[in-house]
C-alpha cells in the first residue's frame, strides 16, 4: 500500500489485510510494553490543517508505538494559517525528511492531490479530508464490528451479510462516507437514515438502502447502528428546523434503545452530542462501542502505518 | 498598409477550392487563378479558409491581473488560436464600468495590432450588482461597448436585471448573462450529481442555471430587449432557450468549448469518453485545471449542447478563456480559482466535438464561432465570410494533421488547459488581421512585427 487515500480504492482482500494487521497491531496494545521497533528511523508528520485533537492523537500514539519519529505540524499558529499553500508546505516536509504524511484537510481531495503532486515522495494517509473522506476512521469501524461479532475468530473474515445503519448528517459526512464504501465491500449491508436535507444529493446510486423513517429503519433489526455527530452550525442553514426536532426524529433517545435487539452494537466516531443524536444512556449502555473505537483506532493506525512504510517486506497487504 | 498576399488552393468552407487575393487590408478578389505581381504567395492546399475568428467571451485580465494575462499575451493567444476579434470581459481591476477603463483596453489591442479587441462593459458598478455602470458613457465612448456583462458574477436582482435589459436595449446593446443563481451555488465546487457526493465535493445543481435563464428570457420578453447567455451547460438550459427561440424572444445563446467535450468525469479522474486515444483516458482525481465556472457537466449535458449547436438553438461557441497563473491552480480544488485557458485550442476542440462526427461542417464553424458573435456583438466585418470587398480577416486551418497538445501550443500567459497531454485534431496554420499576417506558417509573428503602435 503506498497510500491511503479512500477506502473506495480498496478490493475485499485489501480490506481483510489490513484488518488482520490491525489484530497483529491490538496484540502489540495488550501487552505491558505496547512497542514495535518496525519503524524506527522513518519519520512520519501529521500535517493537521484542520483541529482534531482525537485523530491527531491516536496517530501520533500509532506511530509512537511503531518507533518512528514523529512530527506533528498543526495549522493554528503555524505558516499554514499564515496562508503558506499546501504545495510549499509539503515541499517543506520533503526537505525535512517526511517518509509518511498523515494530513488532516478541509478539503476534499486535499490528499489525493498531495499523493499525486511531484512536492513530496512520501507515503500519504489521508486523516479526514472535508467531506469525501476518513479512511482509517472507516477501518477502525469495521476492525470494531469484526472484533464484536466474531471475537477472536476475527482473522481472514469479512462482514458478509452484516446490516449497518448509519444514522445522521451524511452530506457532510467523511466518516459516512469512508464506511459506506468499506463495509459494503467487506459485504455488509449498509441503510443510510435522515432527512432529505442531510443526503448526498444522487445517493440513490449509491449501493446502500436509504430511509428517512429511524424508526422503521431500527424494526428491521441491524446488528450495528452508527450515529453519525450533528454539527449545531447545520441547523441555521436550514437543513433541519430545530435541535428538539432533529433530536426526536433521528436521535437515538432512550425509548429506541430500549427497542433494540439485544447485542445490537452502538457506534459513534465521536465527539458526541449527547441529548442530541444520542442520548446519554445509549452512548454509555454496554452496547455502545465508542472507547473500543477508540483504543482500536490506534491499532488501525498503526495497521496503516506499518504497510505504508514497511508493507513491502511485511506480511497483509 | 500595401501588403499584398495571395492565397492559393485554399478550401472554403463551403468545400469548392479557391484563391484569395488580400490586398490592403481587404479582400480584393476571390476566384480561381488568381494572379499579382509581388505578392506574397502562401500555399493553401489542404487548408480550410474561414473568415478570422470572433471569440465573444474573453477574459484579457488587463487592467489589474496582468499576472494572468495582459492585452497583448491574450491578443497573441488569439491569434495564434485563429481570431482577429476578442470581446474582452468586464472584470479587470479597476471593473470596466467606466469609459475611461474600456478605451485603455480598447487602445491597447488597437496598438498590439493582433486582433480587433471589443471590450465588454459591467452592467452594474464594480460588478456590485446594485447600481448600474455608465453603460450610456461606455457604448458612446471610443471603445464603442455593445455587449454589457457582469460575467462572473450573474445580475441575480430581477428587478436590475430587467432595468439593464431596457438600459441597454436604449443603445442597441446586449446583456451576456453570466446565469447562476446565488444562493444556490454557495460553496459550489462541481456539477451536482452523484459524482459530487462521492467526491465531497459541495455541487452546482443544473437549476440554478436553468432557473435565472427561465427568468431572463421572460423578462426579456416583457421588455422586448435582447439576452444573450453566456456559456450554457446543461441539457436543461438548452430546452429553456429552445423555448425561448420558438416563442420569439430575441435571446442568443453561447457554449464553450470544453462544455461540449469534456464532463465531470475529469473530476473524478476518469476519462471522459470524448479522447482522442488513451492518452486522454487517466488524469488524477481533484485536477483543478478542470475546475470552471459553470463546472463541466454529465455525458448527457454533453450531448445535449452539441444537438443544440447542430440545430442551431445555440448560436454561437465562445471560449471563455480564463488564464490564471500557476499558483492560483497548485492548491487544494477549492482553494483553486475556476477557468481554463481556451483561445489557442478552441477550433480543434470544435473540431473534435463537432466536426469530425459530422454533426456541423466548416461552414457551420464560421457562423458559429466569427459572423454570430460577430453579430450579437454588432462588430462590423464579418457578415459576410470571406467575400470579396470585406475585410482581410482569414484564417487557414490544417484539419488533417493531429498533435499532443502542449504548453508550446499556448501564446498568452497561463497554461491551465485542460488539453495539455491530450490530442488533438487540426491545427491553425495562418491568420491574417486586416490583411497582415500574425500566424504564418503555424508560427505566431513576433510583437514589433505586428505592432501599430
Amino acid at each position: 500500500m503506498r497510500h491511503l487515500l479512500s477506502t473506495r480504492d480498496l478490493s475485499r482482500d485489501e480490506a481483510v489485510g489490513i484488518l488482520d494487521v490491525t489484530e497483529d497491531m491490538a496484540e502489540v496494545n495488550a501487552r505491558e510494553v505496547k512497542k514495535l521497533p518496525t519503524l524506527r528511523g522513518k519519520t512520519v508528520v501529521n500535517l493537521f490543517f484542520e483541529d482534531s485533537t482525537r485523530t491527531r492523537i491516536s496517530f501520533e500514539a500509532a506511530a509512537k508505538r511503531l518507533s518512528a519519529d514523529v512530527i506533528t505540524f498543526s495549522a493554528k499558529g503555524s505558516s499554514v494559517s499564515k496562508g503558506e499553500s499546501l504545495k510549499d508546505t509539503a515541499q517543506t516536509l520533503a526537505a525535512i525528511g517526511a517518509d509518511a504524511v498523515v494530513i488532516r484537510h478541509a478539503s476534499s481531495g486535499a490528499p489525493a492531490v498531495l499523493a499525486s503532486s511531484d512536492w513530496i515522495d512520501a507515503a500519504v494517509v489521508n486523516a479526514g479530508d472535508g467531506t469525501h473522506e476518513h479512511p482509517t476512521q472507516a477501518l477502525l469501524d469495521a476492525f470494531t464490528i469484526r472484533r464484536r461479532l466474531h471475537g477472536d475468530a476475527s482473522r481472514g473474515r469479512d462482514l458478509d451479510g452484516v446490516r449497518v445503519t448509519i444514522v445522521g448528517d451524511i452530506l457532510h459526512s467523511r466518516v459516512a462516507r469512508s464506511n459506506v464504501w468499506l463495509l459494503t465491500t467487506l459485504g455488509a449491508r449498509v441503510t443510510l437514515v435522515a432527512p432529505g436535507t442531510l443526503l448526498p444529493f444522487g445517493v440513490g446510486g449509491w449501493p446502500v438502502d436509504v430511509h428517512h423513517d429511524l424508526d422503521a429503519a431500527l424494526a428491521e433489526g441491524p446488528e450495528v447502528v452508527m450515529m453519525l455527530r450533528i454539527q449545531s452550525e447545520r441547523m441555521h442553514a436550514a437543513y433541519f428546523p430545530t435541535a428538539r426536532e432533529y433530536a426526536r426524529e433521528w436521535g437515538l433517545t432512550d425509548d429506541r434503545l430500549a427497542r433494540l435487539a439485544p447485542g445490537t452494537l452502538i457506534m459513534h466516531p465521536g465527539p458526541m452530542n449527547r441529548g442530541l443524536e444520542i442520548s446519554a444512556t445509549a452512548a454509555d449502555s454496554p452496547a455502545s462501542t465508542v472507547l473500543d473505537q477508540v483504543a482500536n483506532g490506534v491499532s488501525t493506525r498503526m495497521a496503516v502505518l506499518y504497510l505504508a512504510l514497511a508493507g513491502a517486506e511485511g506480511a497483509g497487504a | 498598409m500595401t501588403e499584398t498576399t495571395l492565397i492559393r488552393g485554399a478550401s472554403l468552407a463551403g468545400g469548392e477550392r479557391a484563391d484569395l487575393l488580400l490586398r490592403d487590408g481587404v479582400i480584393a478578389e476571390v476566384g480561381t487563378g488568381l494572379s499579382a505581381a509581388g505578392a506574397t504567395e502562401v500555399d493553401a492546399a489542404g487548408l480550410v479558409a474561414l473568415p478570422g475568428l470572433v471569440d465573444l467571451h474573453t477574459h484579457l485580465r488587463e487592467p489589474g491581473f496582468e499576472q494572468s494575462e495582459t492585452v497583448l499575451t491574450g491578443s497573441r493567444a488569439a491569434a495564434s488560436g485563429g481570431y482577429t476579434a476578442v470581446f474582452a470581459m468586464a472584470n479587470t481591476s479597476p471593473v470596466a464600468d467606466t469609459a475611461g477603463v474600456v478605451e485603455q483596453v480598447q487602445a491597447l489591442g488597437q496598438q498590439h495590432g493582433y486582433v480587433t479587441v471589443r471590450p465588454i462593459g459591467a452592467v452594474t458598478v464594480g460588478l456590485q450588482g446594485t447600481q448600474l455602470s455608465e453603460i450610456g458613457a461606455m457604448a458612446g465612448s471610443r471603445a464603442r461597448v455593445t455587449v454589457f456583462s457582469d460575467d462572473g458574477v450573474c445580475v441575480s436582482d430581477p428587478l436590475l436585471m430587467r432595468r439593464a435589459l431596457e438600459y441597454v436595449a436604449t443603445f442597441d446593446g446586449v446583456i451576456a448573462q453570466h446565469a447562476q443563481d446565488p444562493r444556490l451555488t454557495e460553496g459550489a465546487q462541481m456539477n451536482e450529481g452523484e459524482l459530487s457526493g462521492v467526491l465531497g465535493l459541495a455541487g452546482w445543481p443544473a437549476v440554478a442555471e436553468e432557473s435565472i435563464i427561465a427568468r431572463d428570457v421572460l423578462l426579456a420578453e416583457h421588455v422586448g430587449a435582447r439576452l444573450h447567455v453566456c456559456h450554457v451547460s446543461t441539457a436543461g438550459s438548452v430546452d429553456v432557450i429552445r423555448w425561448a427561440k420558438a416563442r420569439g424572444i430575441r435571446v442568443t445563446a453561447e457554449a464553450t468549448p470544453h462544455h461540449l467535450l469534456l464532463t465531470e468525469q475529469l473530476v473524478a479522474g476518469h476519462g471522459d469518453g470524448h479522447g482522442h486515444g488513451a492518452d486522454a483516458a487517466q488524469h488524477r482525481a481533484y485536477d483543478s485545471r478542470f475546475k470552471v465556472n459553470p463546472p463541466l457537466r454529465r455525458a448527457e449535458d454533453v450531448a445535449a449542447l452539441r444537438a443544440a449547436v447542430a440545430d442551431g438553438t445555440i448560436d454561437i461557441i465562445a471560449t471563455d478563456h480564463a488564464p490564471h497563473p500557476v499558483e492560483a491552480k497548485e492548491c487544494a480544488w477549492d482553494e483553486a480559482a475556476n477557468g481554463m485557458v481556451g483561445l489557442e485550442s478552441a477550433l480543434s476542440v470544435v473540431q473534435a466535438a463537432l466536426v469530425d462526427s459530422g454533426a456541423i461542417g466548416f461552414a457551420d464553424v464560421a457562423r458559429l464561432m466569427s459572423s454570430a458573435p460577430a453579430a450579437i456583438g454588432r462588430l462590423d466585418g464579418y457578415d459576410a465570410p470571406l467575400a470579396a470587398g470585406g475585410p482581410a480577416n482569414v484564417t487557414l486551418y490544417d484539419p488533417a494533421v493531429s498533435r499532443a497538445f502542449g504548453t508550446a501550443d499556448l501564446h498568452g500567459k497561463s497554461v491551465n488547459s485542460p488539453y495539455l497531454g491530450r490530442t488533438l485534431p487540426g491545427r491553425v496554420v495562418a491568420t491574417f488581421f486586416e490583411g497582415r499576417p500574425t500566424v504564418v506558417d503555424g508560427v505566431l509573428r513576433e510583437p514589433e512585427e505586428v505592432s501599430r503602435g
